[in-house]
């Protein structure tokens, strides 16, 4: 199996950097800079203060600041709002050149309608839902839908990357089909289940496009906050003019429209929806398909997951784990037989009987003996047993009770010490293989349903996340309780019905927590819609995939912890983001208000802890601070804060002492440096 | 400084530490606890008097009927004291046949006594007869403080309840809260708290003034009333509005360090015991000792910050031959010294008390910045009875949004998740305060009918107009006495403003209690950011300090910072 994993595309593309460039001076039209109220402020205050610039240029004489001052405030404050434009537009070109990508699955390609019986060609864009069509051999689906006849094999590649063709075939959970994708033998008849437009390619390209991005609650929430804190800030400088010219202190309008952009929460203003966008784009290529920005929101909130156990927790087919011999037989006098009687045995058990064998002896010794005439007893589902004869010997292995009834007619007795064991299996969750040779049972297979490699870990990753994993299975509690322990899952739900499955859900919900589910089936379909998030395998039916809220190309059920740290990210990085804006405002105070006031209070000197040049210079390394911090923290905005699981008190102090610590020590730094390289730079 | 006047402010301190469990519960019992106190006495009170109010004590309200009632009682309490000072010259208890008040000032004091902020533009003595001072003033203390205790505890409920069944989330019924209020807690404290108060020489009569010939020989009038009912109730109910002119440093209204001691206690009291219901109320004590704590830091360090000031005398009379040691005693008591009236000030600015036992005005610009400061931070710092509760539950909420989205989860406070609508009525909550504080000031210092009362040049005349827009916006009462505040424009603005600072800021505080009283609650997980631990103590301090100093730094800047460096300077005006 080959894998495809989608281009990941480098922060610094020279193609998205270029085109981002010109977004960003688009987006610098008023009517796209007012959803962003945080962000028009401040490009209101650029031009008022490029106004006051043209004025006192063509006016000379009455000057409220230095020209150049006017001036080189004004760039900067342009700068802020463009770098915050900058960030946007990045995000959306990574988002776009995604879309892209899968932009080139939906072709516009050739369907063959078929309408009461006679079929039309025509083109794949006017398909609507409950049309049926017909694709041949060599032919690509024309929309997504359901198989209502026949069974053909199927390459996704071009959606899951996944090279080995699948089998879609109708009826049961494997009938859906995506639009996009190339039947590679047989012909099937498919029920389009998408009108134009709406398929989930469509809505997938527009939400990484960010055209019909909308903002998630939580963005709302914490775009109140930002907007609160503008406003306050809004008020604290345009009551600073009084209040001054009371104390005989004149405020130019650049000066105060500098106050006002660095006191708001411009880093994070500007960032904001750029945090959003890459977001969504993560998660594609992690190759997940999200139906909202909330879904993904509300993934990273998730306390409970309830998971398929079958070809999730465990590989869903049966292996041979275990080779008991009964009576006084040896244990490899027992892998022997069962070896020769598994040889010709295609199946994944007898395949599976031959590797474990092969794992502890010498399998060419075994294999030697079998050199005359052979001849190999197939399974039959009359017999319910298979083996072989040579040399006069007759080895058979199969059900229990089969091979007992087989013993027994060649005049052999069995112990009772071969039920039990065979009792003894069952009731742990394994399967119980006979294997016989002429008239004596010579011992127990155990086969078992092997739970996946390493699943245990990722149960562990949930568990520090503080999510608890159900497992869900049609076996009886008992099978179900040694599997779940096995798995190292946090519970289980036995002998589930779908009506069960809806149970279980409801009742974690009244306990106010939130469920993820992953599952496939069409009688998933009901849980998927009825969890707070829930995720269809792209291998899965139609009707799950529109009940989920998100679709795993790669049908990884395991998927979800990827889905659950990119939902944590997207509030980690506005949470960070935003203490990192709120704690820079202490530095730029005291860079900004000693300037302001130096004039007609020298005494105040001493509030000016980083000894800045010049009131204009701190004026000055403030506004140019505040804008370049913009774009040194694009990267991390894109990337998202790295989240670990490591309990929520311990990430905090870390968050804290970065991002809240840091964010007050850094603009000092910064300030300071700025200064010194404009005094350097000759500039003042 | 010295090893006595920390003493004071420890032991003060111990006291209050010790006395928030017992009063903490002694609430729970009245408001939340099924078996209330003393039902022979007080049940039976509080039967009547929601018979004769036809209250039915089992009916609860939802958030807006909450709020409309408060807002119906608090209306006519303002019409009726309004009345009481207009008509007070043909009203009985009047010995000294004072006339009615003026319209503005009438409205001012209406307004500053319903609002628990009592502001007072007027003397005393020489404004108000018997009667309003009994049955106006006075009754507003215990009802404004009421008033305070009842919104705290509907926001209380809204937070800790779990879901509720009833499809309207409701958080009480703001009658049934003021009645208990009343009956079980203000009236009978208030009673034992006179008594004392009577003992150490507070007066309590309803005589004519007395005409004495002092030793000097000259005529003196003193002024005489019932003082010691309204002082204990001033104290308690954190209402600061003073019998006398001179407030708390008048010795009738506070004879003795044991009383200014007491009365020092009786302020924190029921804030600091209200931490301790909260945190019972949501089933986590620690919850409770968590805001406890992060008031007592911002406590200890106002109060270290304005004694260290004030035992230093003001730098331009420190080279003259004068006695220093008790650092800068202008405008203070001798019987208290530099730590009892620092030790006040700082306690009757962090709670919204605003009774003064020293002038203000007088501090070194430092010490002032002190109690400027406390009430800038929408006195959170214990704060006001109720009001400091609520205040600092508002930044707690403010403080888990941010800090809950950085451990990767919707925020959550007690389990219940903070969105959209709380955002809102947080953020509105966090504007409205310097909204008031910073159009009054602005406009107040750039029109000269505002700017003319100040008395002081230079930047004092700021702090003195800063400081009048903060205790009217935040409640406190408190004032820089040296501005001329009873002028028309600054009654009337200061009016809107206590009116603004009050009833404003209850209606998203009560909306964040509706809404979240109707939130299913979630159970904590490993992932769930803990409330009741140090880390919180710390975010929410810091949330308080960076909010507060953010906001009103600027204008601080050119008030008292830059006077303190200008003295340091020695440079006069």
């Amino acid at each position: 199996m080959t894998k495809r994993s989608r281009k990941s595309i480098s922060i610094f593309d020279g193609n998205i950097l270029r085109q981002a460039i010109v977004e960003s001076l688009k987006k610098l039209s008023p009517h796209i800079m007012v959803k962003n109220p945080v962000m028009f402020i401040v490009e209101v205050g650029c031009a008022v203060t490029t106004l006051l610039f043209v004025r006192d240029m063509l006016t000379s004489g009455h000057a409220s600041a230095p020209l150049w001052f006017t001036v080189s405030v004004s760039v900067w404050l342009w700068f802020t709002v463009i770098f915050a434009n900058f960030a946007e537009a990045v995000a959306e070109g990574r988002g776009r050149a995604q879309a892209e990508s899968l932009r080139k699955i939906r072709k516009d390609t050739l369907a063959h309608l078929i309408k009461d019986g006679i079929e039309t060609d025509v083109s794949s864009t006017i398909l609507a839902r409950g049309d049926i069509v017909v694709i041949r051999a060599g032919e690509v689906i024309p929309g997504d839908g359901e198989v209502i006849e026949g069974v053909a094999s199927v390459d996704e590649s071009v959606v899951t990357g996944e090279s080995a063709p699948v089998i879609r075939e109708s009826g049961g959970d494997r009938s859906a089909v995506t639009g996009g994708t190339r039947v590679l033998s047989d012909e099937i008849h498919v029920r389009i289940t998408t009108d134009p437009g709406s398929s989930f390619l469509d809505r997938m390209i527009s939400l990484v496009e960010g055209s019909s991005r909308q903002k998630t609650p939580n963005e709302v929430a914490l775009h109140i906050l930002l907007v609160g804190l503008t406003l306050v800030f809004l008020l604290v400088s345009a009551t600073l003019v009084p209040l001054a010219r009371y104390s005989g202190i004149t405020l130019s309008v650049t000066v105060i429209a500098a106050l006002l952009v660095c006191l708001i929460p411009t880093t994070i203003g500007g960032l904001i929806s750029a945090i959003g966008i890459a977001g969504m784009d993560r998660l594609i290529r992690k190759n997940v398909l999200a139906m909202s920005g909330k879904a993904v929101e509300a993934a990273g909130d998730i306390d409970t997951l309830l998971l398929d156990k079958t070809g999730t927790i465990t590989l869903g087919n049966r292996m041979a784990s275990e080779l008991i011999p009964v009576g006084g037989v040896t244990q490899e006098d027992l892998a022997e037989s069962t070896f020769q009687a598994s040889i010709s045995d295609e199946t994944p058990e007898g395949r599976s009987i031959v590797s474990l064998i092969g794992l502890q002896y010498d399998t060419a010794g075994f294999k030697k003996k079998l050199n005359g005439m052979v001849e190999y007893i197939p399974f039959s589902a009359y017999s319910r047993m298979s083996g072989c004869d040579f040399d006069g010997i007759m080895i058979r292995k199969g059900a229990v009770d089969a091979i007992c009834a087989f013993v027994e007619g060649s005049g052999g007795t069995v112990s009772p010490q071969v039920r039990q064991t065979a009792e003894r299996i069952s009731e742990g969750g394994g399967t119980p293989l006979a294997v016989s040779r002429n008239a004596d049972v010579l011992g127990i297979i155990h086969l078992k349903d092997m739970v996946k490699e390493g699943i245990g870990d990722r149960f562990d990753r949930f568990r520090a996340m503080g999510i608890k994993t159900v497992m869900v299975t049609g076996d009886n509690p008992r099978t179900a309780a040694a599997i779940a322990k096995e798995a190292n899952v946090d519970g289980f739900l036995a002998e589930a019905t779908p009506e069960k499955k809806m149970a279980l859900i409801k009742e974690e919900q009244a306990k106010g927590r939130l469920v993820a589910m992953t599952g496939d089936g069409t009688n998933d379909a009901p849980a998927l819609a009825l969890a707070d998030v829930g995720i269809a395998m792209n291998t899965g039916t139609q009707a799950a995939k529109e009940a989920a809220n998100m679709v795993d190309l790669d049908s990884d059920p395991t998927k979800l912890l990827e889905v659950v740290e990119v939902g944590k990210q997207l509030l980690m990085t506005r949470g960070t983001l935003t203490t990192f804006s709120i704690a820079n405002d202490v530095a730029k105070y005291f860079a900004i208000l000693p300037a302001m006031f130096a004039g007609v209070y020298p005494e105040i000197a001493p509030l000016n802890v980083m000894r800045l040049t010049s009131p204009a210079s701190a004026i000055l390394s403030a506004v140019i601070f505040n804008a370049v911090i913009i774009i040194l923290l694009i990267p991390l905005a894109l990337r998202g804060v790295k989240y670990r699981p490591l309990g929520a008190a311990t990430l905090l102090r870390r968050s804290l002492m970065i991002y809240g610590v840091g964010g007050i020590i850094v603009p000092f730094i910064g300030i300071k440096a700025i200064d010194m390289v404009l005094k350097a730079l000759g500039f003042i | 400084m010295n090893v006595y006047g920390w003493a004071q402010i420890f032991l003060y301190f111990l006291v209050i530490l010790a006395l928030t469990r017992p009063m903490g519960n002694y609430l729970y019992r009245v408001f939340e606890g099924e078996r209330k106190p003393f039902p022979g006495i007080f049940g039976a009170a509080e039967y009547f008097v929601y018979r004769a109010l036809m209250v039915d004590k089992n009916k609860e309200q939802t958030w807006k009927e909450y709020a409309f009632s408060l807002f119906i009682f608090s209306f006519f309490g303002i019409l009726a004291l309004y009345a009481l000072q207009r008509l007070q010259f043909f009203l009985p208890f009047n010995p000294q046949t004072l006339e009615g008040v003026t319209p503005e000032l009438a409205f001012n004091t209406a307004v500053s006594f319903v609002t628990n902020t009592n502001w007072q533009a007027y003397p005393g003595e020489s404004t108000m007869g018997y009667l309003v001072q009994m049955a106006g003033l006075a009754w507003q203390n215990f009802l404004s403080a009421g008033a305070g205790i009842a919104v705290a505890f509907a926001l209380a409920r809204g937070l800790t309840r779990k879901a509720n069944q009833a499809k309207t989330a409701t958080i009480g019924n703001f009658w049934v809260d003021i009645t208990r209020c009343t009956i079980y807690v203000l009236l009978p404290l208030s009673l034992l708290g006179a008594l004392f108060l009577v003992s150490q020489g507070v007066i309590q009569n309803i005589n004519p003034y007395r005409e004495i010939v002092t030793l000097e020989g000259t005529r003196q009038s003193v002024a005489m009333g019932p003082v010691a009912s309204q002082e204990i109730i001033k104290e308690l109910g954190t209402n600061g509005g003073g019998f006398f002119n001179a407030n708390s440093s008048h010795p009738f209204e506070n004879p003795t360090p044991l009383t200014n001691f007491i009365e020092m206690v009786l302020i924190f009291l029921i804030p600091a015991g209200l931490t301790y219901t909260y945190g019972r109320m949501s089933g986590n004590r620690r919850q409770g000792w968590v805001l406890f704590c992060a008031m007592a830091i911002l406590f200890m360090t106002g109060t270290a910050a304005c004694y260290q000031a004030e035992s230093h005398p003001n730098p331009i009379l420190a080279g003259l031959p004068l006695d220093h040691s008790q650092g800068n005693m202008e405008g203070k008591e001798v019987r208290f010294g530099t730590s009892g009236s620092a030790l006040f000030t700082v306690i009757t600015t962090a709670a919204s008390c605003g009774a003064v036992n020293s002038m203000h005005d007088s501090y070194t610009p430092m010490g002032g910045l002190v109690p400027l400061v406390n009430i800038m931070l929408g006195e959170v710092v214990f704060g006001g009875t109720g009001a400091g509760l609520y205040g600092m539950l508002i930044y707690a909420i403010l403080a888990v949004f941010i800090a809950g989205l950085m451990v990767g989860r919707t925020p959550e406070y007690l389990g219940k998740k903070i969105e959209i609508r709380e955002m809102q009525y947080a953020m509105a909550y966090i504007l409205i305060f310097p909204v008031i504080v910073l159009i009054t000031a602005a406009w107040s210092a750039a029109a000269p009918y505002g700017a003319g009362s100040v008395s002081n040049g230079g930047p004092h005349g700021l702090s003195q107009i800063l400081y009048a827009a903060s205790s009217a916006g935040g409640n406190n009462g408190s004032a820089f006495a040296g501005l001329n505040a009873n002028t028309p424009w600054w009654n009337i603005m200061l009016g809107i403003a206590m009116l603004a600072g009050r009833f404003l800021m209850i209606v998203p505080v009560l909306a964040i209690g509706g809404s979240m009283a109707a939130k299913k609650d979630i159970p904590p997980g490993p992932g769930t950011f803990p409330t009741d631990g140090f880390l919180f103590v710390i975010l929410l301090t810091g949330a308080v300090i960076i909010i507060g100093a953010l906001t009103f730094f600027p204008a601080l800047s050119i008030g008292p910072i830059v006077e303190h460096f200008m003295a340091q300077a020695g440079r006069r005006f």
